[in-house]
C-alpha cells in the first residue's frame, strides 16, 4: 500500500543513469562549430538522473495506484471498456509494423498500406457507409472531421446559409464543442418521455438553415431511437445530413446499420467498440465513414486499390484537406483490424447481443434498488438515477466512490445530463453472468447501506491509496508541475 | 463462440428468463424491422488465433522494416533510440488498459506520471505550463493557433513556410471553417525571412507560427521573430523538436508564447506514423486558455498529496459548444512512453543523444557534399537533418538505394516544387558510421 508519493524528480540523484549509448565513432567536431553559441541553452534541462532500476521500480509502483479492466469490471458508461486480446498486442509489435518510417515508398509499406485499407473496408461493411479515413486520432477528432465534412458538401452546393447544427440534449459534450470548432452554431432538441427525440420539436427546428443532425442510436440513455426513419425524413427532406455518432456502436453491430437507418456520416470509436485499449486516455482512434456522395470530401490522402497495389491518393480536389499528420493512429487501426478478423461476422453480432442482454440483466436485477428513469428494455447501456439514495443524502458520486472499496470501476455518473444523479452502467459483452452477480449484490449492498449508514458511502473510499481529493483546491491553486510546487 | 464473449448458452438462456423475454431478438424490439441487417455482414470469417498470426506475420513481412533497411528519413518522424523499458513498462495493464483518469482515487500512477510528463516539457521548452498531450505535432499547431485567436480575439495567422508541410495543411483544414485566415511568409536560405514576416505581419494578426529546428533541419533564430511578432502584439507559437531541446535555448527563454511539438523522438516507435503524441506548453497568462487535459496536484482529505485532472472547466464535458477546444482524449499511453524515455535518458543522456546526432549528421553532410556528386543547397546551421542536392534524378538514386535496403531520405520537391532533385536527409544516433559511409558509397556508384 502506498504510504508516501514521491515523484521522479524527488527520487533523483546526480551522477545515477538509465541509458546506455555508444561513443561517437564519427570525427567530432567542436559543438560550438556545429551550432553557434547563442543558439546553445546554457545549462541542460534538468531531467530526472536516476538508475534504470529506480526508473523500473517508480513506473512499476505507479501502475499499481492504476486500475484496468485486467484489473476488473470495468462497467464505464459510454466508454464500452470491454476486454483487450492480448494477442492484439503482440500484432502490433511485430517489427514489420513498428519500424515502418510514414514516408517510405509505396512499394516498401504495401503490408501497412493493405491494413489501412482492408479496415476502411470492413468498417464500411459494418456501417453501411460506402468509404472510409482512419486519419482521426479519436472519436472527437472524427467528430470534428465528419462536421467539415458536412460544411464542405453544403459550401460546394453554394448552399451557404446553413450556419446551424441539431442536437440533442441528451448528446456527448464532445458534440457540441466539435461543431463549435467546425464553425456552427448549436440549437438543441428535447427528448421526450421514452428518452427519444421528440419529433414535433425536430421538425419545428429544421429548416433550410440548418445543415444537419448529430446523433448516437442507440443514444446516451442507452435507449434505441425507433423514430429513426422519420427523423431521417425529416431531416433529409429540408436538406440536411445526418451524422452518427458510433460511441454506442457495440449495440447493434450485425444487427443494425447506420446506413440502413439513413445516417450520411459516421464517426466510430475503434478504442470502444473495436476492443483497442484505452492506454489511460488515448491513444484511440476515430475513423469517419461516409456515402457515396461525401466520398470526394473525405480528408486526404486516401487510401486505394489499383488492382495490383495500394496507394495513397493525393488528388482529391473537394477534399477537406488533412486532420492529422501521416495516416491516422496506424497502430490502433491495426489491432481493430485483427479484433475483427478474429470476431468474423457471427462473432461481431453475438459481441453486440451480448453486451444488450448483459445491460438487460443488470437493468432487470437494479430496477427495484435505483431509480430506473426510462423504463424499458434498453441496449448495451442502463441509466439509473441515485435520486432514491438522494433522500438520505447520498449522491451518485457518493455511490461511485463506495463501488471502489468493492473493487469495481465505478459507472459514469452525472451523464446523461437530462437524468439526475445519473448512474450509467455499460457492461460490455466480455463479462460473464457471475461478475454481474457480483456487482449486482454488491450495488445492492450499497443501496442498503444508503439507507442505514450513509456516512459510510460519503466517506467513501476507504480502501485506496488516497482517499478523496480536493478538486476545488486543485483548481484554484493549480500546481501543475514539479517546479511550481517547489516555487509557490 | 468468441473467446471474448465469456457467458455461456445456458448462462444467456438463464438470463433471457430472469429478464422475462423469450428470445434474444426482443430485447432489440426497438429496431424497425426494415433496418434489420438481413443474415451475416459480408465479413471474412472469424480466425483462429495461429491463422490470425500467420495472416498478420505476412502482412507484416510485405513492409521493409528499420531494422533491415537503414534509415535515414526524418521529415518529422525519426529513428531514435528506444530503451526496452518503455514498453515494458508501457506493457503494464494497469497503464494500457486504463480509461482516462476520471476517479483519481484509482488513478494515481496514470494522473502522477502525467504530472511528472508535464514537469519534463516544461523543461524541455522553458514554459510555465504543459498539458497532458495531443494527438501529434500538427494538430497542436493547430490547437495552439486556435488558442492564439481566443486569447488575442484576432484572425489572421501567419505561418513559416518552413514549418512541415503537414502541419500546414493540417492548420489550414482546423481553421478553414472557423473565419481564422492562415498566410504564409517565405525563406531565404533555408530560414524565415525576417522582411517577409514583417511585411505580412497585420493589426488582425494573432500569432506567428514558426517550426525550430525547421522542416529543412536548420536552426532559426527563434529570438528576433519573437520581437518582430511581440512588436505587433501578436503571439509567437515554436513547434519544436524535443531532442533538439537538450542543446538549444529553451523557446520560452526566448519569447515564444505557446511552445508545440511532434513528441514521437521521444521513445515512440515510427508505426506507419502513428500514434505519436502533440506536446503543448504555454505561459502562465494563457493557463486557463489552453486545450486538453491538465493534471494539477492536491491533496487528499487526510492531507497526503495527490494529483487530479484539474481546470476542468475549460473542456467539453462541462463546457460543451463554449469549450477551449473538442479534445476529449491526449494521447496518455505515448506521452507515458516519452516520461519514461526522457527519465530513462535523464539530463545527461539527452544532451548525449543530441550531440551524437549532431556530430553524425555533419559527418554525413561532409561526406555527402566531398563525393562532388551532391551539392549545398542552405548554408544556414542545422541539427540533425539536412538538404542537399544530388546531381541526377534524385527519384533514381533514392529507388536504386532502396534496392540496397537504404532509405535514403525525403524528396523536398513534393512539398517544394521549384526544389527539384534535393533530398533531407536525417541522421540520428543510431546510425553507425560505417552505415553513414556505406550510404555515400552506394549513393555516387551508379
Amino acid at each position: 500500500m502506498k504510504t508516501e508519493t514521491q515523484t521522479i524528480f524527488e527520487k533523483s540523484r546526480p551522477g545515477k543513469k538509465a541509458y546506455s549509448l555508444p561513443e561517437c565513432d564519427v570525427p567530432k567536431t567542436p559543438l560550438s562549430e556545429l551550432i553557434p553559441g547563442n543558439f546553445l541553452r546554457d545549462t541542460p534541462p534538468e531531467l530526472p538522473e536516476v538508475s534504470e532500476v529506480d526508473a523500473v521500480r517508480h513506473f512499476t509502483e505507479l501502475s499499481k495506484w492504476n486500475y484496468g479492466v485486467d484489473s476488473g469490471f470495468y462497467p464505464l458508461g459510454s466508454c464500452t471498456m470491454k476486454y483487450n486480446p492480448k494477442i492484439n498486442e503482440e500484432i502490433v509489435r511485430m517489427k514489420g509494423f513498428t519500424q515502418i518510417h510514414p514516408y517510405q515508398s509505396g512499394e516498401s509499406v504495401q503490408g501497412c498500406l493493405e491494413v489501412l485499407y482492408k479496415t476502411g473496408e470492413m468498417l464500411a461493411e459494418i456501417t453501411g457507409m460506402d468509404k472510409f479515413s482512419l486519419q482521426p486520432a479519436a472519436g472527437a477528432h472524427g467528430e470534428l472531421c465528419g462536421l467539415m465534412i458536412m460544411k464542405a458538401w453544403h459550401e460546394s452546393r453554394n448552399d451557404t446559409v446553413r450556419k446551424k447544427i441539431i442536437i440533442p440534449d441528451s448528446a456527448h459534450g464532445t458534440n457540441p464543442a466539435s461543431a463549435a470548432v467546425a464553425g456552427f452554431d448549436v440549437v438543441e432538441v428535447k427528448s421526450d418521455e421514452n428518452g427519444w427525440i421528440d419529433l414535433n420539436s425536430l421538425r419545428e427546428t429544421m429548416s433550410s438553415e440548418i445543415a444537419g443532425l448529430m446523433l448516437t442510436n442507440p443514444n446516451t440513455l442507452g435507449l434505441f431511437d425507433g423514430n429513426i426513419l422519420e427523423i431521417a425524413d425529416i431531416v433529409h427532406e429540408k436538406g440536411g445530413l445526418l451524422y452518427y455518432d458510433g460511441a454506442n456502436m457495440n449495440a447493434i453491430m450485425g444487427i443494425t446499420r447506420p446506413g440502413d437507418m439513413g445516417f450520411d456520416i459516421v464517426h466510430l470509436n475503434l478504442h470502444k467498440t473495436f476492443s483497442t485499449p484505452h492506454g489511460g486516455g488515448g491513444p484511440g482512434s476515430g475513423p469517419v465513414g461516409v456515402v457515396e456522395k461525401l466520398v470526394p470530401f473525405l480528408p486526404k490522402p486516401v487510401i486505394e486499390y489499383s488492382g495490383k497495389s495500394y496507394y495513397l491518393d493525393y488528388e482529391r480536389p473537394l477534399s477537406i484537406g488533412r486532420v492529422k499528420s501521416f495516416y491516422g493512429n496506424f497502430a490502433v487501426v491495426l489491432k481493430a483490424y485483427a479484433y475483427i478478423l478474429s470476431m468474423g461476422p457471427e462473432g461481431l453480432r453475438q459481441a453486440s447481443e451480448t453486451a444488450v442482454l448483459n445491460a438487460n440483466y443488470i437493468l432487470k436485477k437494479l430496477k427495484n434498488d435505483y431509480l430506473l428513469p426510462y423504463d424499458r428494455v434498453c441496449m448495451h447501456e442502463v441509466v439509473f438515477s441515485a435520486m432514491k439514495q438522494k433522500e438520505y443524502g447520498v449522491t451518485a458520486t457518493d455511490i461511485a466512490k463506495r463501488l471502489l472499496d468493492f473493487g469495481y470501476h465505478p459507472p459514469t455518473v452525472y451523464f446523461p445530463l437530462i437524468v439526475k444523479e445519473a448512474l450509467m452502467i455499460e457492461p460490455t459483452e466480455t463479462e460473464s453472468k457471475e461478475t454481474l452477480d457480483q456487482f449486482i449484490s454488491a450495488m445492492k449492498q450499497i443501496a442498503k447501506e444508503a439507507e442505514n449508514d450513509p456516512e459510510c458511502l460519503k466517506s467513501a473510499p476507504h480502501n485506496t491509496v488516497v482517499s478523496r481529493l480536493d478538486e476545488a483546491r486543485a483548481a484554484r491553486k493549480p500546481v501543475l508541475n514539479e517546479m511550481s510546487g517547489t516555487n509557490n | 463462440m468468441s473467446k471474448y464473449i465469456p457467458n455461456t448458452d445456458e448462462q444467456k438462456r438463464d438470463m433471457l428468463s430472469e429478464i422475462g423475454v423469450a428470445d434474444i431478438n426482443d430485447l432489440f424490439c426497438d429496431i424497425p424491422e426494415e433496418i434489420r441487417v438481413k443474415g451475416p455482414l459480408n465479413l471474412p470469417k472469424s480466425l483462429s488465433d495461429i491463422e490470425l498470426t500467420k495472416h498478420m506475420q505476412m502482412l507484416s513481412d510485405k513492409n521493409s522494416d528499420t531494422d533491415h533497411y537503414t534509415c535515414f528519413i526524418g521529415a518529422g518522424a525519426y529513428d531514435h533510440y528506444i530503451p526496452a523499458i518503455i514498453d515494458h513498462l508501457i506493457s503494464r495493464q494497469e497503464f494500457y488498459t486504463a480509461y482516462t483518469p476520471y476517479q483519481p482515487e484509482i488513478s494515481q500512477g496514470t494522473l502522477q506520471a502525467i504530472f511528472e510528463y508535464q514537469s519534463m516539457i516544461c523543461l524541455l521548452t522553458g514554459m510555465d505550463v504543459s498539458n497532458a498531450s495531443l494527438y501529434d505535432g500538427a494538430s497542436a499547431v493547430a490547437e495552439a493557433v486556435l488558442l492564439a485567436c481566443r486569447a488575442t480575439g484576432r484572425t489572421h495567422v501567419l505561418a513559416a513556410k518552413t514549418l512541415h508541410p503537414e502541419s500546414r495543411e493540417v492548420l489550414r483544414t482546423y481553421t478553414k471553417f472557423s473565419g481564422i485566415t492562415v498566410d504564409e511568409y517565405g525563406f531565404l536560405n533555408g530560414i524565415a525571412d525576417l522582411s517577409d514576416l514583417e511585411a505580412r505581419l497585420s493589426p488582425d494578426t494573432a500569432a506567428v507560427v514558426i517550426q525550430n529546428p525547421n522542416f529543412f533541419g536548420i536552426i532559426e533564430d527563434l529570438k528576433e521573430i519573437a520581437e518582430l511578432a511581440h512588436k505587433n502584439k501578436s503571439l509567437l507559437i515554436a513547434s519544436c523538436d524535443p531532442i533538439s531541446l537538450a542543446l538549444l535555448k529553451p523557446p520560452g527563454e526566448l519569447g515564444a508564447d505557446i511552445v508545440v511539438g511532434e513528441g514521437q523522438s521521444l521513445g515512440n516507435p515510427l508505426s506507419f506514423g502513428g500514434p505519436y503524441l502533440g506536446f503543448f506548453a504555454a505561459s502562465k497568462q494563457l493557463m486557463r486558455k489552453i486545450p486538453g487535459r491538465v493534471v494539477g496536484e492536491t491533496v487528499d482529505l487526510s492531507g497526503k498529496r495527490g494529483f487530479v485532472l484539474t481546470l476542468q472547466t475549460r473542456e467539453q464535458h462541462i463546457r460543451r459548444e463554449k469549450a477551449t477546444s473538442n479534445i476529449c482524449t491526449n494521447h496518455s499511453l505515448n506521452a507515458l512512453a516519452a516520461t519514461i524515455y526522457l527519465t530513462a535518458m535523464g539530463k545527461n543522456g539527452l544532451r548525449e543523444v543530441a550531440e551524437l546526432c549532431a556530430q553524425k549528421a555533419h559527418y554525413a553532410y561532409s561526406r555527402l557534399i566531398e563525393t562532388n556528386k551532391f551539392s549545398q543547397v542552405f548554408s544556414a546551421p542545422f541539427f540533425k537533418e539536412f538538404a542537399v542536392k544530388y546531381r541526377g534524378d534524385v527519384h533514381e538514386l533514392t529507388a536504386r538505394l532502396l534496392e540496397q535496403k537504404i532509405l535514403a531520405g525525403y524528396i523536398l520537391e513534393h512539398d517544394y516544387t521549384d526544389m527539384d532533385n534535393v533530398l533531407l536527409v536525417a541522421v540520428t544516433e543510431k546510425r553507425t558510421k560505417h552505415e553513414i559511409d556505406t550510404l555515400v558509397e552506394r549513393a555516387v556508384c551508379v
